[in-house]
């Protein structure tokens, strides 16, 4: 019952044992020295001997180990340790019931099943290991003093390895030399994280200036390093070198094993970590092991049945005792001595009794249930996997359940928490809009080609749905080249291709670059701003050739530009030519490290190398290429070019010295394709591409990206080279990324910033008050904060673009700390971190982007059926307020018409405050809507005290589904933040739990984690948790069960997750039709195997009264043992596996069937303590017709038990028809087995041999007992008595009082087209959004499907009637339907039973009569309207500023809608009082809260 | 998918995907769009009941209708058998058998004899068949099932000489094997029994009593065999073993008749086959029909005359010896057919009270009620 966290923790443990006991010796870090230096020497004083071999071994067993370690394995399972205990009970005489070999079988059985199936996986493990191991690659021999070929498994530690391009490196090796002319070496990572854009590794520092031919003799350094980790992202070390001179190594100086080397033609590393000792082999920790609500509620059961086993066999001890102890000293001759002819005492003997009758009753503890779950989930595993509806055609990619054992939680979920970007949106970034400079260019043709796209798709989706399936994947192959195909293997470039139509006009070429469907790409641009861009750019080249300073620009102009600019460059955006797919595009002009020392800095950006310096540095660059000689980059153009290139530097002076004009023919590739559409971006994060293309719509591209050096493309000017001096990556606590550049125009240090608005709002420089262009900044500030708020009102992704311009000075002073941080071991992060806060202020704001992330298909129909189904939806984003506000809106997780509180607080004090406020405000509104009835509002009253956490534990799931209002609870990180404090998490837990939707913004991974983690322990609930990206994963790693969209962000969450869906709107299916199907299944199939082991044992219960209770049995020991394991073991795995409560088209339509799993209704406590009455009841009438029917007879032992046994087989299979709901031939099939195999298995052990299976030689007994019209007679009345009150409860059940699942089957049995009509019908009730009421739909069996002819004449013209109403009432719209609707509920009276069905109905209107209700949605579609005017009205005339400054009560004149906002700050005091309206009145508005500004 | 293929691996780069271009086509170009077939999308054709009044309702009128026929017809069945027990175990003083009784034990060498008279109202025609009954004795005890020797008593020669160890502590006497081993064979039933039709003339006429046909044909022929072969000396075949110790004669001595004697002496087999019950009785005798026009047993005064050696006071037990007819279903018992009669009535019932239900509720529940 312990959750799962301690078993992987256990896993980690001992993996880091055995690590520990591989390197006694080892400190903190790891040294790792050259091997070549020692290869001489004998190998005890090689240094890198403690480390691990790069000879990976994941097999569990070896042969001579596989038997005791499996077994041991097997045996860590309790249930396995006393099933063996009890077959090696039966070895000591005394107590023996059966034979000792016999007894053994079961228990030999379950085990070999398990440990055939392990040697399967560990063979399979095996022989991947080998080959693995057996993979070539170069390794540097010092005897041959050249690389030769070795195994993969021959690699040391210390070894120097020469890497291909393509190959995949063997171990984490530190890059050391790389032919690549910037010392550069790509890697694709798609099997660490699932990411295929190509990552840049660099060569050490140190080995930088080498030349190409790295030379491994002459290599002397040492590296020290941190002990192997798990960290991908880590990498910290220094080098040191002979001459004492140290450099620091990064992550970035890295390969990990596993990679694939692209574009790289050659490099040389050192190996550092090996084996099972690399990144990748530390991240891989298995699959991950949970245990489902459902197994451990099985797990208290199966405790119970061990009781009622103890109970059973204590009662016969003492039974037997007693019995022993009437005879006294006159022992009958039937009262055997033991074997030595010794009396017995009657107490000894009750002992050895207890022992025998535990083995005898062992089947009460279903020793097959546990591998019969197993199976039953891994074929429900099997079904998920296969079900056509959750295939991703698009991505080809289909639902993986990576976690195995917890299907039938799907079934049981009640909290969904999820990540909004990717997860409900498709995560692909289309640039809708921008303002630049305070001016907004709305891109109205861009709006609507996107617009154009969602037509074409909803047009290609019906044809798809009408065509079947599509040749196009074959269409695409033939096309492919072998390099295609090579790379073809990452389904996740599919993925980038978008929807439906887009996949299928992608072109193959497409599919190697990362987002880059046409909607992404073609962005039209705004007329109006594309002209001034034009406008710009000329401007500047006429400076640039009249020698201008650039300064002299106008500033709006000069803001266009480097907003553009900032756009290309702000960025980590890979290009690519599509033709030789990652092989990135040359745009090298001179060869320029970035900045890494102070020397370098003074050397370069002291004034002289501004007049000459470019000299010396285009002639070091220019020996350096010829030295290159084996370089290739000699033999190509671009050399030529560079020099031509370096002459007319020299010629254009000091300013524009990087600049350069098109060369004609400076590259292949680019002048290969003329159009830059040609060029491919790949860049880390869809936003990212999209604004490069959004820049590239407005002829500023990207053409180029080196580690030290952007090109761009640029109208007018011409390829422009920026001198790259630092990349300030992004970061989540950050929400920014700089670069620093040499601006190539105006030879000014500048830095560009990107980043989320809030941030850089802060960050800008307060405009000097008083002059004019203060003046300016501070309009351009406004207006752009007012058109940020615009955007994030539509919904779209805000990005803020700044610039700052350094001097030299302050420049060089920042440098210094910062090559400080950089080269520091110790809390380089942090360090790194603060020298980017110290660059990244006094901004200058240039404009902001609006990106649109489109929601997925099917996301607001997807959660509205969830919610339908009683499921809470939170959305946890890190986006701002405004943006997902909008995107909930969107979604429908909010709805207008419901009440929004919204909590920003920046302080605890105020949090606190809030809460309280809103916690009153909760409870005021119960008290209001409840009314005169007292009763009801006593309860509510009740639910919403603040819950201790004691008191919060105990309360049952029930009471989480009857708080919820309509309400909307918005609330921000820092808000978040406060509330997630131990003092205020139970009230935040009671306002977010009577909120029908809970929505966190600007939430951090960790927060996003600790929700869930409180939910989950404090109201006891079962959770899902779904994302798609890595800040998801600790979230999915805390729920319950952790879904993984395999999405646009890498893998990480689909590694974390249990289960990974290709799209969001798959959760639908997922959890209301398998999850619904799966909890069944399995909840049924448990209760029916604890009824079926506790009848058969309560059968030999019963015969010890008349065997002085001796231990014997009257079943055969061979059935007593193989009954439960293959007489009635099929069926019911049939039966698990396939039985269907309701059908998959009726689940989808009324997810109100999930809440039967919510809340445990197939499988409560009490019905195991039913199945067990009913089982003892059937046993005993089982046990007793065959008595009476043999009494005083001359019936023998065993010829009297076989008929009990088929009599027992009969009952069970028969109750098993009884709940089975869906009959297919497999089960008829399966059942029919069942007997045949007792028939067969009876007569032929009964015909096969006259004296063995000794005691109960059972020879010919069968065959007689088939003569016998006895019992045929037995065999018919039995299973029928036995069964009479199980099926006239059943049939009662049906009638009387129908449970929703029952309602939903009856369903099914109507034609199709009178059930489309009832569900289309009852859709429209949901669908209403104010529907106060549960309405109760009584549905009429058309006459075309009834049986029976002959009704009564009253009730057919009846049915005729409502058939009408029903005909009538389909073409009508939703209005009228209401009408007839109240009609049908008038005509049929109105079951009370099932009001609370609907989670979100407020308890004192399910009292309300009927047409009271009716009238409600009547004047509720009239209201409609109204609200949703109010709600645009809303959007518009909100101030959209983060802290807003009054309360927003809007609220439309006649309708139950409110939106209330509280915004609060610290100091700020309260009122309180609540003005309370009945619900469906006209509202007056309740304003409570007063607020100031900042 | 990539990633998650890795991961099956234990950590396994797959080499196939990434690395070999020629492994990769295959792989990568099969769609893993699943099969649409009716098993694989859980759409197989079925049944599906649904239990509710108006749907059980005929079938237990049907069960009610089969049954209470059936059960009525084996009521008559069991009633036609004819049954006649009487106890002779001679508890009490008044007797003939109580002196018997009181006196005898297991050791006593002496039998000891007495005969009961009782009467027949009516004749028994066809076979009659002579069971004797024991009360009390538990021969279905766990250590007394499992104290016998199966292949001894098919015929082994090394399981005659070496009886196994299930059979102590009845396995041995003064060093030499018992045969038959075991706690059943020694606790065999030793009465004799013998009838006589007291005619009214006074005279005394014994009654013939067939002691073979009375055991199973399958354990005669089959699973019990006397050792060295089908026509040796039974004396000799038993040499060198001991008798049960509280058998007064050794096993090869059971019967004249070679072909009933040994371990196929049919009065042992018949007492070898354990009894389920503690209250049982076994076949003792056939009484055959000798002429299709008389009774077998005609109405009258019998006697029975009873070779009193079997103790049953130890557990106080009583022994029974009884006369019956027997039907195609076997001796009377007319439990099944009041089973039969009361199941069937009680679905009967149930259908009526579903009837019920149904006509009160089934209009709601015609439909279905669907709540939101």
């Amino acid at each position: 019952m312990a959750r799962e966290s301690e078993d992987t923790g256990m896993a980690k443990a001992s993996k880091a044992k055995r690590q520990r006991k591989k390197k006694p010796k080892e400190n903190k870090t790891r040294t790792v020295h050259a091997n070549i230096h020692y290869d001489n020497a004998k190998g005890e004083e090689n240094p890198n001997r403690h480390y691990a071999s790069n000879k990976i071994k994941t097999t569990k067993y070896t042969l001579l180990s596989f038997l005791p370690k499996n077994l041991f394995e097997q045996f860590h399972r309790f249930a396995n340790v006393y099933f063996v205990f009890i077959a090696l009970l039966n070895f000591v005489p005394v107590v023996n019931a059966f034979q000792p070999e016999l007894a053994l079988a079961p228990v030999v059985f379950i085990l070999s099943v398990t440990a055939i199936k392990d040697l399967w996986e560990d063979y399979r493990r095996h022989r991947s290991d080998k080959e693995i191991n057996h993979m070539d690659c170069l390794v540097y021999s010092s005897e041959d003093k050249r690389y030769v070929e070795r195994c993969w498994k021959e690699v040391r530690v210390g070894d120097f390895v020469r890497l291909r391009c393509n190959e995949i490196l063997p171990a984490d090796v530190l890059l050391l030399s790389s032919s690549d002319p910037d010392r550069l070496c790509h890697i694709e990572t798609a099997t660490l994280d699932g990411e295929t854009n190509l990552k840049q590794r660099q060569v050490v520092r140190s080995f930088f200036d080498l030349d190409c031919d790295f030379d491994p003799l002459k290599y002397s350094s040492v590296i020290e390093c941190e002990k192997p980790n798990n960290d991908l992202n880590r990498f910290r070390g220094y080098i040191t070198h002979r001459s004492g001179r140290r450099d620091a190594l990064y992550k970035e100086n890295l390969l990990l094993r596993g990679c694939t080397v692209r574009n790289t033609e050659e490099a040389v590393g050192i190996v550092i970590y090996a084996g099972h000792e690399t990144k990748a082999m530390l991240n891989n920790n298995g699959p991950r092991y949970k245990r489902s609500k459902l197994e451990r509620q099985m797990n208290v059961d199966v405790f119970w049945c061990v009781i009622i086993l103890l109970v059973m066999c204590l009662f016969a001890a003492i039974g037997h005792g007693l019995w022993m102890f009437q005879y006294g000293d006159r022992r009958p001759v039937f009262d055997v001595l033991s074997p030595e002819g010794t009396d017995l005492s009657p107490i000894m003997s009750a002992i050895y009794l207890f022992l025998t009758m535990i083995i005898v009753f062992q089947v009460l503890i279903p020793i097959s249930l546990f591998v019969s779950i197993e199976i039953v989930k891994i074929c429900q595993v099997y079904f998920i996997h296969q079900d056509m509806d959750l295939y991703d055609e698009e991505t080809d990619s289909q639902l993986q359940c990576r976690a195995l054992n917890i299907t039938e939680d799907l079934g049981q979920m009640q909290y969904i928490f999820s990540d909004k970007t990717g997860t409900l949106t498709e995560n692909k970034m289309v640039f809708r809009r921008c303002t630049v400079a305070g001016v907004e260019y709305s891109h109205d043709a861009n709006a609507r080609r996107i617009a154009m796209y969602q037509e074409i798709d909803s047009e290609e989706d019906e044809c798809m749905s009408h065509g079947g399936t599509l040749p196009r994947r074959d269409s695409v192959t033939s096309h492919q080249s072998g390099r295609v195909v090579l790379r073809s293997h990452s389904t996740k470039s599919h993925r980038r291709t978008g929807s439906r139509a887009e996949a299928k006009r992608a072109s193959i070429l497409s599919k190697h670059t990362a987002f880059s469907s046409p909607m992404e790409k073609d962005i039209t641009p705004d007329p109006q701003l594309l002209d001034k861009v034009n406008e710009c750019s000329s401007q500047m080249d006429f400076m640039r050739f009249h020698r201008q300073p650039m300064s002299q620009l106008p500033s709006d102009l000069s803001d266009i530009i480097d907003f553009f600019i900032a756009l290309t460059i702000c960025n980590t955006v890979v290009v690519s030519s599509p033709n030789q797919p990652r092989h990135k595009v040359r745009t090298r002009f001179g060869l320029k490290s970035p900045v890494k020392t102070i020397e370098d800095f003074i050397k370069r950006f002291t004034p002289s190398r501004l007049t000459s310096g470019s000299n010396s540095s285009s002639s070091s660059s220019l020996n350096r290429s010829s030295n290159k000689g084996c370089s290739s980059l000699l033999s190509s153009p671009s050399a030529e070019s560079t020099l031509t290139k370096l002459n007319e530097e020299q010629l254009s002076g000091t300013l524009e010295h990087a600049f350069t004009p098109v060369p004609p023919c400076y590259d292949e590739k680019a002048s290969g394709t003329p159009e830059e559409g040609e060029l491919r971006y790949e860049a880390e994060s869809p936003d990212e591409a999209a604004l490069v293309y959004a820049a590239r719509a407005y002829k500023c591209s990207l053409v180029g990206r080196l580690p030290d050096q952007v090109t761009v493309e640029l109208p007018h000017l011409g390829k422009l080279t920026f001198e790259l001096l630092h990349t300030l990556g992004f970061d989540s606590t950050r929400k920014r990324m700089s670069v620093v550049v040499r601006h190539p125009l105006t030879d000014q240090i500048t830095v560009y910033t990107k980043g989320a608005d809030s941030v850089i709002m802060d960050l800008i420089r307060p405009s000097e008050t008083g002059n004019s262009k203060g003046k300016r900044q501070k309009k351009i500030f406004c207006r752009t904060q007012n058109y940020l708020n615009l955007y994030a009102a539509d919904g779209l992704r805000t990005l803020c673009i700044a610039k700052k311009i350094l001097s030299k000075e302050e420049y060089a002073r920042w440098l210094q700390r910062h090559l400080e941080a950089e080269t520091a071991i110790q809390g380089r992060e942090e360090l790194l971190y603060e020298s980017a806060l110290r660059l990244e202020t006094n901004l200058h704001l240039l404009g902001a982007t609006g990106i649109e992330d489109r929601l997925q298909d099917g996301v607001p129909e997807t959660i509205a059926s969830l919610r339908k189904a009683g499921l809470q939806i939170w959305v946890l984003t890190g986006d701002k307020q405004e943006t997902a506000v909008n995107i909930a809106y969107a979604c429908k997780l909010l709805d207008p018409d419901e009440e929004m509180l919204t909590l920003n607080a920046d302080s605890q004090e105020a949090c606190a405050v809030l809460l309280e406020e809103s916690l009153h405000y909760i409870q005021a509104k119960v008290f209001c809507s409840s009314g005169d009835q007292s009763k009801t509002f006593q309860n509510n009253v009740a639910h919403f005290e603040i819950y201790p956490s004691s008191s919060l534990s105990t309360s049952s799931s029930h009471t989480a589904h009857f708080l919820v209002h309509r309400l909307g609870l918005v609330i921000d990180g820092r808000t978040l933040a406060y509330a997630l404090d131990r003092s205020l998490e139970d009230k935040f837990l009671a306002v977010a739990r009577s909120c029908r939707s809970v929505l966190c913004c600007r939430s951090t991974p960790l927060q996003k984690s600790m929700v869930v983690k409180l939910v989950r322990n404090k109201l006891k609930v079962m959770t899902l948790a779904i994302g798609d990206g890595a800040n998801d994963v600790s979230m999915i790693q805390v729920a319950d069960v952790g879904v993984g969209i395999s999405g646009q962000e890498g893998m990480q969450a689909v590694m974390a997750s249990d289960f990974a869906l290709p799209r969001f709107r798959y959760l639908q299916k997922l959890l209301l039709v398998h999850g619904h199907w799966c909890y069944s299944r399995l909840a049924n199939m448990i209760l029916y195997f604890f009824y079926k082991n506790a009848m058969f044992v309560a059968i030999v219960f019963w015969y010890q009264f008349y065997c002085g209770f001796s231990g014997s049995a009257m079943i055969d020991q061979w059935y007593l043992i193989f009954f439960n394991l293959m007489f009635s073991a099929f069926p019911q795995l049939i039966t698990g596996t396939l039985d269907k409560d309701v059908s998959e088209e009726t689940l989808q339509q009324l997810p109100q069937l999930y809440v039967n799993g919510q809340n445990s209704e197939e499988y409560k406590p009490y019905m195991f303590w039913m199945n067990m009455i009913d089982a003892f009841y059937q046993s005993l009438v089982c046990f007793f017709i065959p008595y009476f029917a043999y009494a005083d007879s001359d019936v023998d032992l065993f010829t009297w038990g076989t008929p009990i046994t088929a009599i027992a087989l009969f009952t069970i299979l028969v109750h098993l028809g009884i709940e089975t709901k869906t009959w297919t031939w497999m089960n008829w099939l399966s059942i029919a087995f069942s007997v045949a195999l007792f028939f067969t298995v009876a007569l032929c052990y009964n015909a096969s041999c006259p004296t063995c299976y000794a005691p109960s030689n059972p020879y010919w007994t069968m065959q007689r007992l088939l003569q016998e019209p006895l019992f045929y007679l037995l065999c018919t009345i039995t299973p029928v008595a036995a069964l009479l009150p199980r099926y006239f409860y059943r049939a009662c059940q049906g009638t009387l009082f129908p449970n929703p699942v029952q309602a939903g089957r009856q369903l099914d049995k109507l034609p199709s087209d009178t059930r489309r009509n009832i569900l289309s019908l009852s859709r429209v009730k949901m669908g209403s959004p104010l529907s106060p009421e549960p309405p109760f739909l009584s549905l009429n069996k058309s006459k075309g499907c009834q049986k029976s002819t002959s009704g009564s004449r009253a009730s057919q013209d009846k049915q005729g009637s409502v058939l009408q109403t029903n005909k009538e009432k389909v073409p009508k719209t939703p209005l009228a339907s209401s009408h007839s609707e109240k009609h049908l509920s008038d005509v049929y009276p109105v079951a009370p039973s099932e009001q609370d069905l609907s989670p979100y109905t407020s308890p004192q209107l399910s009292c309300q009569p009927k047409p009271h209700s009716a009238k409600d949605s009547d004047c509720l579609d009239e209201t409609l309207q109204p609200s949703d005017l109010s709600l645009s009205s809303w959007n518009a005339s909100t101030p959209l500023v983060t802290q807003t400054d009054a309360v927003h009560l809007n609220l439309p004149p006649d309708g139950p809608s409110q939106c209330v906002k509280y915004t609060r700050s610290s100091e700020e005091g309260l009122c309180s009082d609540h003005v309370v309206q009945p619900a469906h009145r006209t509202v007056q508005v309740a304003e409570q809260a007063l607020h100031t500004a900042l | 998918m990539m990633a998650s293929s890795y991961k099956d691996e234990d950590g396994h780069i797959s080499v196939s995907g990434s690395g070999a271009p020629a492994g990769a086509v295959g792989d990568s170009l099969r769609s893993k769009k699943p099969e649409n077939t009716a098993f694989k999308q859980q759409r197989l054709p079925a049944w599906q009941p649904i239990l509710t009044a108006g749907t059980v309702l005929p079938a237990f009128f049907i069960i009610g209708l089969i049954f209470i026929p059936i059960g009525i017809g084996l009521y008559v069945t069991s009633n036609n058998i004819k049954e006649f027990e009487i106890d002779y175990t001679g508890v009490d003083v008044s007797s003939p058998c109580f002196d018997c009784s009181q006196k005898l034990s297991w050791n006593s060498t002496r039998p000891c004899t007495c005969s009961i008279t009782f009467q027949l109202d009516q004749p028994y025609e066809s076979n009659v068949f002579m069971y004797y009954g024991l009360s009390n004795f538990y021969q279905n005890h766990r250590r007394y099932v499992k104290s016998r020797d199966d292949s001894q008593l098919n015929g082994n020669e090394e399981s005659l000489r070496k009886p196994s160890k299930e059979c102590e502590p009845y396995g041995k006497h003064s060093n030499k094997p018992i045969a038959p081993c075991g706690a059943i064979a020694n606790s065999m039933f030793n009465d004799t029994l013998e009838l006589f039709y007291n005619e009214p003339n006074g005279t005394r006429v014994q009654i013939p009593l067939t002691a073979t046909g009375i055991a199973w044909w399958t354990d005669k022929h089959v699973k019990f065999r006397n050792p060295g072969g089908e026509n040796g000396n039974l004396t000799a075949a038993f040499q060198g073993t001991a008798k049960p110790v509280n058998w007064r004669r050794p096993v090869y001595e059971l019967d004249a008749d070679p072909d009933n004697n040994g371990f196929i002496n049919e009065d042992f087999i018949v007492w070898m086959r354990t009894a389920a019950l503690p209250t049982f009785r076994k076949l003792y005798r056939i009484i055959q029909r000798r002429n299709n026009l008389l009774p077998t047993l005609p109405r009258g005064n019998y006697t029975l005359e009873v070779v009193y050696n079997y103790p049953v006071r130890s557990f106080e037990g009583r022994k029974r010896m009884i006369l019956s007819t027997i039907s195609w279903m076997g001796g009377k018992n007319p439990f099944l057919g009041i089973a039969y009669i009361t199941v069937g009535s009680v679905c009967f019932l149930l259908g009526v009270v579903l009837l019920i239900i149904h006509h009160k509720y089934g209009n709601r529940t015609n439909g279905a009620d669907i709540s939101h």
